[in-house]
């Protein structure tokens, strides 16, 4: 049988419109209007879940973020399915699943409740002392433990819902649409700032809105209809953005904020599709108004964490936002006075307060009176010792409190009940204002930690300021938020608020019992079952700091983050350790404020935005004609294009054969292309580069080895003399950029005086390269105008001509020892040109190829690739290229370097050609070179750096660096490889064309 | 003698309510001299206290740490443990490490959950796969278990990974080391304290170095917020304010100190149960006992000592784990936090003696000096003990940037996380 | 994540720049006559300051301009921005 505890109707739930949801497989209604929490509470659930240690049955707390107990999982098993989740927060919809997490078979009776009859030998930190024997099986134990920790299930399916980002700019941010931000708000907007206000519920108004008692007057108005009429007026103001569901997450420096803003959750899944989720907002705001509020605190008692115990704040909202009784028969304990503007309100709905035990003993206000008028046993100087009732509260003992508050005296007395309120006080919500930076100071009347200075242009108002009460907010928040936007005047000038609050309260940490702490349950930490007495365990164990004691604990590192728990752990440590609170400091309160879904934070940068590919402007022809392609750095390169049926291995054999033997052409367009302008270039890139540059003649092309500060081989390519002062520099595909800021970074911070100008114009230009014996007749036929002839075109030089109408650039330069052209036209141009180019290539075969067949080639001729065939630790004379390296320039980038005493060793790595004893064999790249094998431990001279089947060649050829190689010509050497080992030699690394005639034919 | 740790200690002491459990550690006051202080409390500092004592036979001792122990760079990292490194001499470094940490709860009597749950490194593109192909071959002939997977082999060691070939960094293969993993960062903190305080270290917390004392080219002692303390050596093991304690010095090092930030998301039931790293993306996680999932991302690129870094790191580091993992697009972040990390050029630490002495710097370990822990304690011990380095870290020296020997683990693409 | 006043283009959000190390470090006119020793101190040894650190920024993906700032970096504070080849701030 369902209970319904809906008592009253409430004007922020539609009794009209009826919700069916599921929990735990049965199915319920709720309104519109509901949270999970306040559906289930009408209908007399209160065990949601299971806690992590203990598995002991735990109920819904709290009405709000902090909630640390009823966390559910939503949708089970399909992609929306999502762990964790807080069953205050969730609006209802139809359609909605949620179910009990951490507990088998079921919430009612879960098998993990042996832990709570095991707790006595589990301890804070019990696992540090144990499960070391034998030492060979923590992984067993550990599956178990691993098995039993965690909470709810990760989805296993990709996530069907859209996130995006948007950036804000505003003068004025206010987070928290409570009655102090809702008037900071008014004041900013109306004085011309461009303001947001931001609060994480569906409604505004924050715990005032729902205030409707003769004892809280504004203007001689009821608070919340007071409120109500404000929050009309703002909704109007142009220059005001409100967003609702809208969380804060974090607060950086210089006021830059993350919020996430819910736009879908609360909607039935048929609304939802192609829809936004959740909005990251990435919020710049100059101004910062910290209007967060505050959060109730529970008390310390044994057995305080059974379901049917809330916070009484929370009880009070259930009934006056939701018209939800928690309970029939009610019993509230309280250090304060706020439990009495709850029992007000509940009797004022028809609904029970059996009593209400407050732990002070001279205590005198208008609302004690009035409770007292209504027949509410209030007992004074008591204090609750213990509870009972395994799944839901049903009775509390209650004993005397001695005058020092350190013992429970005389005689107990039960009182029965099916739901307690508590109430220890409220902590200001002061986590957004510590993550900037700011720093706390402690105020010993009501024990509360309030901002102290601040880090940036912001400030806090209201409770997160320790306002607590209207009366103090409607006097404090418009003089503050005067004196901090400069402004002369508001709309809330002497404005009459009262609030019968009496101020006083007893704070007692942790409330004493009358048996040994030892066998008292007094949870702190209520989602991590962390207690007292682990506090005081962790203090006798020599953990001191705050941070220790959290960390041995584990107290505050829940899913709520010690929301409710970190102030009373601070308090029982200092109350142990004989320090004073304010000294004790807190702990570090990190982002985000609440947790923060991971697909938010990444917004739209997923599948193909993540991180965009750069092609080239001949990038479809090469799709259409069914490349494969490689990726290097941004771009996409054609890597090779099989014909049907062929294999990797079978297209870079045919496509390197062709090449050799009649035409291949290759789109270069990834290079890296600088244009070098001034008439300082020349002397520029005698410094950037190792070899010489004054002499090179207009026209020609020379190949240039950058290096890094410290010697080490950085980049390569072919610059080219276009003018008297102009040069165009070709890099790497992936080192393009790099480079371009190396270089920028010289002559900006360094060479200052130098006249050079930089300009990166690899996107500008497309680049045809076509090579082999037969390249000559193809290219002087798509150019037909310029002279091709080795006297007036030889290799390593330039020349400017034009296809039809269209200008281009040709260089004579190769990679792959072939006779080999490169047309540069602007990228537009880029697709047409190869067109013409395989068009007029069909008689001689041309063949497309790809990075593969390049590598191939130029590997036949011993040219490096940086990166391959280099790594950060090889200087050009390891390479063998000393020839590069000028001896008459005076300084050069990394010259330096080339002279200490580890780069002047001869036994260095050293860039070497290999051959196979088995000319078929091929190697694998990364293998490592050894001399001796049987030597131990096993020397390891080099690697295997390039390696490939040479069909020009018909054999195994490869490159590799090994220690002192260069005087090892011929010398064997092994390859042991897992299975087998592998007999080399080591060779020149140039092994075809070494008179390169191939080039100049 | 302190009273052992195990079950049966843990049920006697449940009959008197856990009242009787002693310290772990005492909170000493300073003595006025020492044979030997150690800068640094944190896991390196006290292993290295802890060996100092226990191999070297050097008793009088003290860890000075101005905070809480454990609580820089111990206690924020990602725990990642694995010795499957390219060079000999790093491969030699941190496969003892490896081995002292196969050992390592049963020798301290506390344990610090060192789990061998492996430890993959993924290949992107196709220099990823010569370069880990490169490592893998390095570490068989080091002696150091590591294979090398291609993408099905990565898939079915971690079936929840995207191996999709389409995505924009595809799986092309992998490397695993299955003795690598991860442990308990505090405990180990934790446990090297004790073992330290029950062989009569003085561990010193709150106490912060303000100046270093010295008398010419040796150094006589530390100023601290407790006082002188006089000593001939002293080990600094600060990570990321090594460079702080070296300018007191007079001494210039060649440290850039980084935030570096990490993240958990919310406690869910065992999804990944490996360690899976992706250099090419900066990405790197794995799931804790508790159930979080622990990810670790790259650091920023300036010099920085708030232990804040930038969102944009994190952002990006969470893009790249939707990328690999779509599957926790729903996962919710818990927390996030940053550290600081003193990084060398060649992304190897400093183990070593300088021009001064009886100062000796244990540094420069960048994002990766918590799997190294153990043996760094060793080592660094064995250093402070002898005045000479033991042959592991010969080749750590601050002598290498002099003369060009760097070990460098970062242009050989393994970096070094 | 900071806002950096470029001295060319104004405010801007760091994700704009990228920094570059301790400035007024000086590449050495005659790196021949150099020791090991001291080509070292220029290649790698650095202040890594705790507090005002003057250090260069680009403008990255803005106007690729390289300017100094002093920056406070135990809580990455900025003091001031100047350009390349002025002298840094002396207060």
């Amino acid at each position: 049988m369902t209970k319904n505890l809906r008592v009253k109707s409430s004007k922020f739930v539609d009794e009209t419109y009826k919700i069916y949801f599921k929990f735990n497989g049965k199915t319920y209604h709720g309104y519109k209007g509901d949270t999970l929490a306040s559906a289930l509470l009408a209908n007399d659930i209160h065990l949601v879940g299971r806690s992590f240690k203990y598995h002991r049955p735990r109920g819904i707390m709290t009405a709000g973020s902090e909630e640390p107990n009823a966390i559910v999982q939503l949708h089970k098993n399909t992609s929306r399915t999502e762990p964790n989740v807080r069953a205050t927060e969730v609006e209802i919809y139809e359609g909605l699943e949620a179910s009990s997490q951490n507990c088998w078979p079921s919430v009612n009776f879960d098998i993990g409740g042996i832990n709570n009859f095991l707790s006595p030998i589990l301890p804070a930190g019990f696992y540090y002392k144990t499960f070391m024997w034998p030492a060979s099986f923590w992984k067993k134990y550990e599956y178990f433990i691993r098995k039993s920790a965690g909470l709810g299930k990760s989805p296993t399916e990709p996530d069907p819902d859209i996130y995006e980002h948007r950036y804000i700019h505003c003068d004025v941010l206010v987070i928290g649409a409570g009655i102090s931000g809702i008037i900071a708000a008014k004041i900013a907007a109306k004085n011309g700032f461009k303001t947001v206000l931001v609060d994480e519920k569906p409604y505004l108004g924050g715990s005032t809105i729902y205030q409707n008692s003769e004892y809280f007057k504004i203007n001689n108005q009821i608070s919340s209809s007071w409120l109500d009429k404000e929050i009309n007026e703002i909704k109007k103001i142009e220059n005001l953005e409100i967003k609702t569901r809208t969380s804060v997450a974090a607060f950086h420096g210089y006021n830059f904020l993350l919020a996430r803003e819910d736009l879908l959750d609360h909607l039935p899944f048929n609304q939802r599709n192609n829809k936004i989720r959740q909005r990251l907002l990435k919020i710049r705001s100059k101004k910062v108004i910290n209007a967060t509020g505050s959060l109730e605190r529970p008390l310390i008692f044994d057995n305080n964490d059974r379901p049917g115990i809330l916070l009484s704040s929370a009880i009070n909202k259930y009934a006056n936002l939701y018209g939800v009784a928690c309970g029939k028969k009610n019993v509230l304990f309280t250090n304060n006075d706020s439990v009495y503007e709850t029992a007000i309100s509940l009797n004022s709905k028809g609904i029970n307060v059996e009593a209400i035990i407050d732990n002070r003993e001279e205590v005198d206000s208008k609302l004690i009176k009035e409770t007292e008028n209504n027949k509410i046993k209030v007992y004074k100087g008591y204090t609750v010792v213990n509870t009972s009732g395994y799944k839901r509260i049903n009775k509390v003992t209650i004993m005397q409190l001695s005058k020092d508050g350190q013992k429970a005296i005389g005689s107990k007395i039960s009182i029965n009940c099916d739901c307690l309120g508590i109430s220890g006080g409220w902590t200001p919500a002061v986590h957004l204002f510590t993550q900037s930076g700011g720093k706390l100071k402690f105020r010993e009347e009501d024990q509360v930690f309030i901002p102290n200075k601040y880090s940036s242009d912001q400030i806090s108002i209201g409770s997160c300021n320790g306002d607590f009460t209207i009366d103090e907010i409607l006097l404090s928040v418009p003089k503050n938020i005067k004196q901090f936007l400069s402004i002369k005047k508001t709309d809330f000038e002497n404005f009459q608020a009262h609030s019968s609050f009496n101020k006083s309260k007893r704070n007692i940490w942790l409330l004493p019992s009358d048996k040994n702490i030892g066998k008292t349950m007094p949870f702190v930490d209520f989602q991590n079952d962390a207690t007292a007495k682990d506090i005081k365990l962790a203090l006798r164990e020599g953990f001191r700091s705050i941070e220790h004691v959290k960390r041995y604990t584990t107290t505050g590192m829940g899913t709520d983050q010690g929301k409710l728990g970190n102030m009373h752990a601070l308090g029982i440590i200092s109350e142990t350790t004989g320090s004073k609170m304010g000294e004790l400091g807190t702990t570090t309160f990190r982002p985000p404020y609440t947790p923060l879904t991971f697909g938010t934070i990444v917004g739209r940068n997923v599948g193909e935005y993540f991180d965009t590919f750069r092609k080239t402007p001949i990038h479809d022809w090469h799709v259409r004609n069914k490349a494969e392609f490689e990726n290097v750095g941004q771009w996409k390169r054609a890597w090779y294009y099989p014909k049907s049926g062929e294999s990797m291995h079978d297209a870079v054999q045919r496509e390197s054969k062709a090449a050799r033997d009649s035409a291949g052409i290759l789109d270069a367009s990834t290079l890296g292309k600088i244009d070098i302008q001034g008439t300082d270039a020349s002397e520029f890139l005698n410094r950037v580069y190792t070899n010489a540059w004054s002499k090179l003649a207009i026209g020609k092309c020379r190949y240039g080895l950058m290096l890094n500060e410290d010697g080490m081989v950085y980049d390569d390519g072919v610059t080219t003399r276009l003018a008297e002062n102009h040069y165009i520099m070709t890099t790497t595909t992936g080192g393009a950029a790099t480079v371009l800021g190396k270089l920028e970074d010289y002559l900006q911070t360094e060479w200052p005086e130098l006249d050079v100008y930089l300009t990166s114009v690899t996107d500008h230009y497309a680049t045809v390269s076509v090579c082999g014996p037969n390249s000559k007749q193809i290219v002087s036929k798509v150019i037909p105008d310029l002279n091709f002839s080795n006297e007036s075109f030889p290799h390593m030089s330039f020349k400017n001509a034009k296809i039809g109408k269209i200008k281009c650039r040709v260089m004579r330069i190769s990679f792959t020892g072939e006779h080999s052209y490169e047309i540069n036209v602007q990228a537009s141009y880029g697709k047409s040109v190869w067109e013409r180019c395989m068009e007029i290539g069909k008689e001689f075969n041309i063949t497309p190829y790809g990075t593969e067949t390049m590598h191939l080639l130029r590997a036949e001729k011993g040219f490096i690739i940086v990166g391959q065939d280099t790594d950060a630790t090889m200087t050009p004379i390891d390479l063998q290229m000393d020839w590069i390296v000028s001896k008459k320039k005076y300084d050069f980038i990394g010259k330096r370097s080339l002279y200490r005493s580890d780069t002047i060793r001869e036994d260095r790595k050293q860039l070497v050609g290999l051959l196979t004893e088995d000319p078929d064999e091929v190697l694998e790249e990364g293998a490592q070179i050894v001399a001796d094998i049987n030597k131990s431990p096993v020397e390891m001279l080099g690697h295997v750096t390039s390696s490939y089947y040479s069909p020009n060649l018909k054999k195994s050829i490869a490159l590799g660096v090994v220690r002192g190689g260069k005087k090892m010509l011929g010398q064997k050497l092994i390859i042991p490889m897992e299975n087998k080992k592998i007999n080399i030699t080591v060779a020149d690394p140039v092994f075809l064309d070494k008179e390169n005639k191939r080039l100049n034919a | 003698m302190k009273k052992k740790y195990s079950i049966f200690s843990l049920i006697k002491n449940a009959f008197s309510y856990h009242e009787n459990w002693e310290k772990a550690w005492k909170d000493p006051e300073p003595k006025k001299e020492y044979d030997a202080v150690i800068v640094g409390g944190g896991g390196h500092g006290l292993a290295t206290a802890y060996y100092l004592a226990k191999k070297h036979n050097v008793k009088n001792i003290a860890v000075v740490e101005k905070g809480w122990i454990g609580g820089g760079n111990t206690g924020r990292n990602t725990t990642i443990i694995r010795s499957n490194y390219l060079w000999d001499a790093s491969a030699g470094l941190y496969d003892h490490a490896l081995k002292i940490w196969e050992g390592l709860s049963q020798e301290l009597n506390y344990n610090v959950m060192f789990s061998q749950r492996g430890v993959m490194n993924l290949a992107h593109n196709l220099q990823d796969v010569r370069d880990l192909k490169r490592r893998t071959h390095a570490n068989r002939l080091n002696g150091i278990d590591a294979v090398y997977l291609n993408t099905e082999e990565v898939k079915k060691f971690c079936p929840i990974i995207n191996t999709s070939p389409n995505i924009r960094y595809p799986v092309l293969g992998g490397t695993l080391q299955k003795r690598a993993g991860t442990a308990r960062h505090d405990a180990v903190a934790w446990g090297y304290a004790r073992g330290a305080d029950e062989m009569g270290v003085d561990i010193i917390q709150n106490c912060e170095v303000r100046g270093i004392k010295r008398n010419g080219d040796s150094v006589e002692g530390i100023e601290t917020t407790k006082g002188f303390i006089k000593t001939k050596k002293i080990g600094v093991v600060a990570a990321g304010h090594s460079s702080v304690i070296a300018n007191m010095a007079g001494l210039k090092l060649p440290l850039e100190s980084k935030p570096l930030q990490a993240l958990v998301s919310e406690p869910v039931k065992p999804v990944i149960d490996t360690v899976v790293m992706s250099n090419a993306v900066h990405a790197y996680i794995s799931q804790s006992d508790k159930g979080e999932l622990v990810i670790g991302a790259g650091t920023d690129d300036y010099i920085s000592y708030s232990q804040k870094g930038s969102h944009d790191i994190v952002e990006g580091t969470l893009n790249a784990i939707l990328e690999l993992y779509p599957i926790f697009s729903r996962m919710r972040m818990l927390r996030q936090w940053g550290g600081i990390v003193d990084i060398c050029p060649d992304a190897s630490p400093i183990i070593s003696k300088t021009t001064i002495k009886g100062l000796y710097f244990n540094c420069g370990w960048g994002t990766g000096g918590f799997k190294a822990t153990p043996g760094s304690g060793d080592l660094f011990a064995h250093t402070i003990a002898n005045d000479e380095p033991h042959k592991l870290n010969a080749a750590f020296s601050l002598n290498r940037f002099v003369s060009g020997d760097l070990v460098d683990e970062h242009g050989a693409a393994a970096v070094a996380h | 994540m900071f806002l950096i006043n470029c001295p060319y283009c104004g405010e801007r959000e760091q994700s704009e720049f990228k920094a570059g190390g301790e400035a007024h470090i000086v590449r050495p006119k005659q790196p021949t006559e150099l020791s090991d020793d001291q080509w070292a101190e220029y290649l790698f040894m650095r202040k890594n300051i705790k507090g005002i650190q003057f250090e260069r920024w680009i403008h990255i993906h803005g106007c690729r301009k390289w300017f100094n700032v002093a920056r406070d970096t135990s809580n990455d504070v900025i003091k001031a921005v100047y350009k390349m080849g002025e002298k840094p701030p002396t207060n």
